[in-house]
């Protein structure tokens, strides 16, 4: 069965204090400064992966559908972007 | 006065409201998420709590309730509807209020008695308080920060639509020290402190002159049963 994957993310304007956190345990490693390889890992920013599995085909109605969903239901438009919404089909989810 | 407080799946502070009801002189009705039923109720308070466990994001999946149907047509008609904590997220992922919710700037759940100033005291659950006055309530929550865009803020700030701010500090990283808002109509409000656990003295917040002695949070309760009789 196809699966619709939406992705979410915070606002880029907004605080995200997990991803901060996580720059933080980032930094405490090191990893925010040039290391050998030459890069710095200076942010995070942590959002949501919903996988929407599908009976039946995939329609523009259906897509549509979703784009309802992911605006009202899987995100908050105060807080939250959605960012992608892509169909991986029966073999690609397998 | 016929007072329902709405149950949820993870509801923790429905029986606080109702007891905070009775003592302010009212009737509480226990309603329940599911059913599509106001019982003929005249106001309806969201309790706190962590409804489904605060999944997707606070107030989510329950501002999809069954129910809320009805508490949203209600609203609409004026009816008074208070949002406490997580009724409050459930009031803004509703959009019956402005703005939102995100996990407080510090990361962590905070618990303490909270001083506020009432910014509005002419909405259906603040008009017992003087404007200006200052109360202190219990504040716990994880997800208590709240933020809108800045036209929002710009909006809500100028149409009088802040109607609680923290005094001293800001205990979540709210914008403008926002501690609860109203709608355009001023029946319904939500604030992320705690009036229910400041209704009965023994029970309450620490106060200058005695201890668990704080009782500002019944005027909230009492507001909507005087105005409604007052009608």
């Amino acid at each position: 069965m196809p699966t619709i994957v939406v992705e979410v993310m915070p606002k880029a304007e907004l605080l995200d204090p997990q991803g901060k956190a996580v720059a933080g345990a980032l930094a405490r490693l090191g990893l925010s400064t040039p290391d050998k390889t030459g890069a710095a890992f200076t942010d995070v920013r942590i959002g949501k992966r919903f996988e929407v599995t599908v009976e039946g085909e995939v329609t523009d109605a259906v897509l549509a559908e979703v784009r309802r969903l992911a605006d009202d239901v899987f995100s908050n438009s105060v807080i939250e972007d959605v960012v992608s919404i892509t169909v991986l089909d029966a073999v690609a989810a397998a | 006065m016929r007072v329902g407080v709405v149950t949820f799946p993870g509801s923790l502070d429905d029986r606080d409201a109702q007891r905070a009801v009775r003592l302010a002189g009212g009737e509480p009705v226990a309603l329940w998420h599911g059913q599509h039923d106001l019982q003929g109720v005249e106001a309806i308070i969201l309790p706190g709590g962590f409804s489904y466990g605060d999944y997707l994001r606070a107030g989510a999946i329950a501002s999809l309730s069954p129910i809320m149907t009805e508490v949203v047509d209600a609203a609409k008609a004026g009816m008074p509807v208070l949002g406490i904590c997580n009724g409050f997220q459930m009031l803004a992922e509703a959009r019956l209020i402005p703005g939102a919710h995100t996990r407080n700037a510090h990361q962590q759940f905070i618990r303490r008695d909270q001083v506020l100033r009432v910014e509005n005291a002419s909405t259906d659950w603040t008009s017992g308080f003087a404007e200006g006055q200052e109360i202190t309530i219990p504040l716990k929550n994880a997800d208590g920060r709240f933020i809108a865009d800045a036209e929002t803020i710009a909006r809500i700030e100028g149409e009088g639509q802040v109607a609680f701010r923290y005094v001293g500090v800001n205990p979540n990283g709210s914008m403008d020290d926002i501690a609860g808002v109203t709608n355009e109509r001023g029946n319904v409000v939500g604030l992320m402190p705690h009036p229910e656990h400041a209704t009965e003295p023994g029970f309450g917040p620490d106060m200058p002159d005695a201890m668990s002695s704080g009782v500002d949070g019944l005027t909230f309760f009492t507001s909507v049963i005087e105005r409604a009789l007052s009608k």
